[in-house]
């Protein structure tokens, strides 16, 4: 497959890349740029990321979780291209250096990167813009006084005109679909092909699993999978919509999926992960599906010319099995409109850029008093992702009170037998999942519920 | 002067551009081997056959290796010669490399790696500290016992006692840049290493071993590394040896990195411990007795867990003078990683211990747990009280800071009022409860082997004036470079930009010791000094000669040398001293002064000063889900008088959270077969961005160091990591307010484990 891309303001094209290749492995041993480093090679640490600019903007990526095929038509910003044509450092590098916020340097470039793409998008979260870099030497309170220390100032001219004339993307053939249609059309063909989405699991097939994946389908190019259409009574999400456009999406409709959203693994990861990734790979702890349970989400299923559609729990069959045809792909994923009373809440080691032990996400609507609907879902707590049945039935109909909650708390063994595994143990989780109820009545009642709304 | 300029890490300009060069990033020649081993995939037991056919025949694939093929010593132990290289046949825990292959890129290594067909003779493995205790599998013949006075008679014969038991997790060292190594090989069969260690002259030592040749053949040079934290200290030797044999068989350049995986699941730790302990004190709270038990984790290979083990003891008092005191600790040998040296190593362990105690005793009693620690605090040397100021091994305490910190930390983070405030807070909130605690730090300065103490270095003036300053440190981030180099222009009173650092390089500065023990400035600080001021000498006799002046006249300050009314430029100086023939090269050498141990009987002064902290932290918890937050940290951190306040100050930042997270989000978690589980930065959770203190005020103690160190600054690398001790306490503190019992909380205190400590608190679970 051939692909043109820019490179630090060079172009470049590349004719017959491997379809799995990295753009990390890639840049070190192919390019010789080594400003960018491995630290775990899975998306976890940041050491790698570099700042890739498309049509849609510039953001951060892992070039860990990067194939080389997945950058056709982009461009591309190591730590090498930071600074200015004439060595002129980033405002970003003057505040790392001014505010020491490098010590043994190894995760600096990374930093670096999401700093320059944070900076540039005017972005001021910066906990969340960089929580997926890691740094093991200074404890982070420096890094951010560099981060705060920029805000004000304006973006270098070259960081700024990154992206102002995109290359043309070669003709990267029938496995690069540039819509629903054509993906349609080559994976009923190929059934057998891995479709990558975002690539931030299938990558680690590669990188970790040291599997060798023939043919690969990339996604990337399909626009109209990237829509996102909120109408009066729905909201439709293209399966191929990254975490951070889908937060932006659902945080005005749903304040609480948006902060979970928030903390679903890092910045790059989400600016790379896609829904219909989280969906289709059947994890039994994606955080998404849970969520979408709990709004009564429906999935839309594609193959060929055929489309079917069911309720996104029915999509969850066992650990590792979806009920989805060979050459059948996520087309979107859609919820109704309602009236916002979901709240998620994901238990992890760590805030962020964890995966959940538990993810509880709860959707009760009451009348009068009285519990008229609820839906209960739960991510780790099963081989999938999985309603609380059980838990449900004990409130439907009951009057919503901690009465009936902390009644409803004792059928949760009825619907889960959770792990014991390196997260949490079966107690913990089964225990805390039920704990949550009693949190979801207290957070919908207007009471502090997270230790995360606390501050000094 | 340099020396006390808040200067920037001297690469800060290459990290930030991607310029600074690790071991991964050097160019190698085109036909370059890259390494990889395979692991055993048992925690113990023999291998019965090893068919290595598909390693063989996968692409890319050189040279595969076993122990057979080794041209001499099958051992990269730093101590006692326990750890093969490539197995012998037994297995002792799962990840250990039981063959080598070269392959023609990293991935192909990687790939060959995993193909290999090994059966095995599986046997029990003993995977916690209970089991081996049980076994009797162990390194020494028994228990070390340090004492003083009889602890069991204290304690039984005082007013009041408590005791206790909790486990103690270890800590992967999570450096952001993997173990590597290159080796290039040269004529005559020597080789040239380069390495990510904190030990270049132990790589030197065990590829020299592993080659059979003499240490002169072999050369090792070290810029930088990626985070070492005592993960390098003896650690990347098994990649250094592989690439020298591998270099020397096949005469190609071989480099070795491993995956992160890879580097997870085979190398060391920090010990996990688990400590029971009693406790006797008055009514007031002064403790009476104190005994210990510390069951050490050491792993399969005994390695460095000897003076851990010993560190651990050394700090059970703390900052805390205690009239008896019976410390008993067995170093269990298990089919886990071998635990080795980090950040701390073992002192950490000791001083949770006792916090534990204190934490236990205030709660007991029902008293400031501040007010608590002051009481028993040894005295100030302005103003001594006790008959008995000595260590538990005899070491009078003779530069005690903490009482001066102590007040002015209360006073500047306003302590007594906000736990007035937090306890009204918690009397209105049911479920979420906050919590506050304080924890000094007094850690013990210089290597408990006693003859690591010593340093060399070697400083060039180029007759241009420029100067080559070169040492026995190694760079890992923690700005000893920097620090040094300011040593060196402030003695010849010149610009920092004439003082050229260099690699550490065990051709110019030999038989070094690790940089460990947070030993680099003060070591190597006074050895570049002695070497400069050597050079100085040679300069001022030559230069006053030619000036007709008294030597001691001469002073080198402002970028020039003052010789009688003469004001030379330093450039023209150097260019004078090389015209009269003057020799401008030096080594300098330096050794700890007053140093005397015993480690068997647990007697002496095992260090030249004692370096200390003070913390305050503030954290809220939930009910519910044992989630929680640091809110707050205050810090007050002694330094001596510091030689960079920025780099310091870095040193107490970094190390608190990562103190922190070690007491808390970082969980080593095995199966019941010894399989890490959490082999990935995806499982094993270091501290994030968010997770470091919303309101974090850090600031340095205004002190000299009372010993005659290098400027009399005081060693920062380990001490601060301590202080995230208060995290801990502040998580007891917080989960105290739930209900009357002791909250007993074990480490480390995920959010599950505060769960289980509220739960035992208010519902008696």
């Amino acid at each position: 497959m051939t692909i043109t891309f820019h490179l630090n303001g060079e172009e470049v094209t590349l004719p017959q890349v491997a379809s799995t290749a990295t753009l990390l492995d890639w840049l070190r041993e192919e390019r010789g740029l080594k400003g960018t480093k491995e630290g775990c090679n899975e998306g976890d640490c940041g050491a790698c990321t570099v700042m890739v600019t498309d049509d849609g903007g510039s953001k951060s990526l892992n070039s860990c979780l990067l194939f080389l095929p997945q950058l056709n038509g982009k461009s591309v910003r190591t730590v090498e291209g930071a600074a200015g044509p004439d060595g002129e450092l980033h405002p970003v590098q003057d505040a790392m250096i001014e505010h020491h916020g490098s010590q043994c340097g190894f995760c600096t470039p990374g930093f670096v990167m999401s700093m320059v793409a944070a900076h540039k998008n005017g972005a001021t979260d910066h906990d969340d813009q960089l929580a997926g870099n890691l740094c093991r030497c200074t404890g982070y309170a420096p890094i951010i006084r560099a981060a705060e220390a920029v805000e004000e100032q304006p973006v270098p001219v070259w960081i700024e005109n990154e992206g102002g004339d995109l290359p043309a993307p070669a003709d990267a053939g029938a496995f690069s679909p540039r819509s629903g249609n054509e993906l349609a059309k080559v994976y009923a063909d190929n059934p057998d092909a891995v479709l990558v989405a975002g690539a931030t699991d299938v990558a680690l097939w590669v990188t970790k699993g040291l599997r060798q994946l023939d043919p690969v389908i990339f996604l990337d190019g399909c626009a109209d999978l990237k829509e996102i259409e909120i109408t009066d009574d729905r909201v439709r999400l293209g399966a191929m919509v990254d975490m951070n456009r889908m937060r932006d999406a659902v945080a005005p409709l749903h304040a609480s999926y948006g902060e979970m959203i928030r903390r679903y693994a890092s910045q790059p990861v989400r600016n790379a992960a896609t829904v219909g990734g989280n969906i289709a790979n059947g994890s039994p702890i994606g955080d998404n599906p849970p969520a979408l349970i709990a709004l009564g989400a429906t999935l839309h299923l594609r193959k060929g010319d055929t489309r079917r559609e069911l309720p996104i729990e029915d999509f969850f069959i066992a650990y590792g099995k979806q009920d989805r045809e060979p050459g059948e792909f996520v087309e979107a994923v859609s919820f109704p409109r309602q009236t916002d009373v979901f709240r998620s809440y994901k238990i992890s080691k760590r805030f962020d850029q964890d995966i959940s032990a538990v993810c509880g996400c709860f959707n009760v609507i009451v009348e009068n008093g009285a519990v008229t609907d609820a839906r209960i879902a739960f991510g780790g707590m099963a081989a999938t992702p999985k309603r609380a049945a059980h838990v449900e039935a004990a409130l439907l109909g009951k009057a919503w009170d901690l009465a009936s909650v902390k009644t409803a708390m004792g059928e949760f063994a009825k619907d889960f037998s959770p792990l014991t595994d390196m997260r949490a143990s079966a107690e913990y989780r089964l225990q805390t999942a039920a704990a949550l109820l009693e949190r979801y009545y207290a957070d919908v009642n207007g009471e502090e519920v997270s230790v995360l709304e606390i501050s000094a | 002067m340099s020396v006390a300029k808040p200067l920037p890490h001297d690469a800060a300009k290459l990290h930030v551009t991607g310029t600074a060069r690790y071991i991964d990033d050097i160019p190698v020649p085109a036909d370059c081997l890259h390494l990889a081993f395979g692991l055993s995939t048992i925690a113990k037991g023999r291998i019965t056959a090893m068919d290595l056919d598909a390693v063989r025949n996968s692409p890319g694939v050189v040279d595969v290796l076993t122990a057979d093929d080794l041209p001499a010593e099958n051992d990269v132990s730093p101590s006692i010669h326990d750890e093969p290289l490539l197995s012998d046949g037994s297995v002792h825990y799962l990840g250990q490399p039981l063959f080598l292959v070269a392959a023609t890129s990293h991935r192909a290594a990687r790939v060959a790696a995993s193909k290999g067909d090994v059966t095995y003779d599986e046997e029990e493995a003993l995977l916690t500290v209970e089991a081996a205790l049980q076994a009797n599998s162990r390194f020494e013949d028994g228990p070390r016992i340090y004492s003083k006075g009889d602890a069991a008679a204290a304690i039984d014969g005082a007013a009041r006692m408590v005791e206790g038991s909790f486990d103690l997790g270890g800590q992967e060292h999570f450096y952001l840049e993997s173990q590597a190594a290159m080796a290039m090989p040269q004529e005559s069969g020597d080789v040239l290493v380069a390495s990510s260690t904190q030990h270049p002259t132990e790589i030197q030592h065990k590829v020299a071993d592993g080659l059979g040749v003499p240490m002169h053949s072999v050369r090792v040079e070290t810029r930088r590394m990626g985070g070492g934290f005592g993960g390098k200290e003896s650690q990347g030797n098994a990649l250094a040896v592989s690439c020298a044999i591998v270099a020397v068989k096949t005469g190609r350049a071989a480099k070795m990195r491993y995956d992160r995986d890879d580097d997870m699941v085979i190398t060391g730790k920090r010990h996990a411990f688990k400590i029971s302990y009693r406790a006797g004190f008055d009514e007031e709270g002064h403790l009476q007795g104190v005994e210990f038990l510390h069951l050490v984790n050491c792993g399969w290979a005994q390695d460095l867990s000897l003076p851990v083990a010993d560190r651990a003891m050394l700090h059970a008092d703390n900052a805390y003078a205690i009239p008896a005191i019976r410390i008993e600790s067995h170093r269990l040998k298990t089919n886990l990683q071998s635990f080795t040296a980090y950040r701390g190593f073992g002192g950490p362990q000791g001083m949770v211990g006792i916090e534990r105690v204190m934490d236990h005793v205030a709660h007991d009693l029902g008293i400031d747990p501040v007010e608590l620690r002051k009481r028993n605090y040894y005295d100030a040397p302005d103003n001594r009280v006790r008959a008995d100021n000595t260590t538990p091994y005899g070491q009078e305490v003779i530069d005690f800071e903490l009482h001066g910190m102590t007040d002015k930390l209360l006073d500047t983070s306003n302590y007594a009022t906000r736990k007035a405030e937090i306890a009204e807070w918690n009397a209105k909130n049911d479920r979420l409860k906050r919590g506050i605690a304080f924890s000094p730090v007094k850690f013990g300065i210089s290597f408990t082997l006693t003859h690591l103490n010593q340093a060399g270095a070697l400083v060039h003036i180029y007759q241009d004036g420029s100067v080559h300053l070169n040492h026995g440190g190694t760079e890992m981030g923690q700005g000893l470079f920097q620090k040094v180099a300011q040593v060196a222009a402030s003695r010849f009173g010149i610009g920092m930009h004439l003082v050229k650092i260099t690699a550490t390089d065990t051709a110019k500065v030999p038989n070094t010791s690790a940089t460990a023990a947070s030993s680099g400035a003060d070591l190597n600080g006074m050895a570049v000094k002695v070497a400069c001021d050597t050079l100085r000498d040679r300069m001022a006799a030559y230069l006053s000669e030619q000036h007709q002046c008294d030597a001691a006249s001469v002073r080198f300050e402002g970028g020039n040398v003052h010789v009688g009314e003469n004001v030379i430029p330093f450039e023209k100086a150097a260019a004078q001293c090389y015209q009269g023939r003057i020799s401008l090269s030096a080594t300098g050498f330096y050794k700890t002064p007053k140093l005397k141990w015993d480690r068997i009987k647990g007697e002496g002064r095992p260090f030249f000063y004692f370096s200390y902290g003070a913390a305050i932290t503030e954290v809220v918890t939930d009910k519910l889900t044992g989630e929680y937050r640091i809110l707050r940290t205050d810090i007050l951190h002694d330094a001596g008088a510091t030689l960079n306040p920025v780099l310091d100050i870095g040193q107490v930042e970094g190390a608190y959270v990562q103190g922190a997270g070690w007491l808390t989000t970082e969980e080593l978690v095995w199966n019941d077969k010894g399989r890490l589980a959490t082999h990935a930065p995806s499982t094993y959770k270091i501290p994030a961005c968010s997770d470091r203190p919303d309101v974090f005020n850090v600031d340095l103690w205004d002190g000299k160091n009372r010993e005659d160190t290098i400027y009399r600054s005081k060693a920062v690398g380990e001490p601060p990591f301590n202080l995230g001790i208060s995290a801990w306490l502040a998580l007891s503190d917080a989960v105290g307010a739930y209900g009357d019992a002791y909250p007993a909380i074990n480490a480390p205190a995920t959010s599950e484990e505060v769960w289980r400590s509220i739960r035992r608190v208010s519902d008696g679970v």
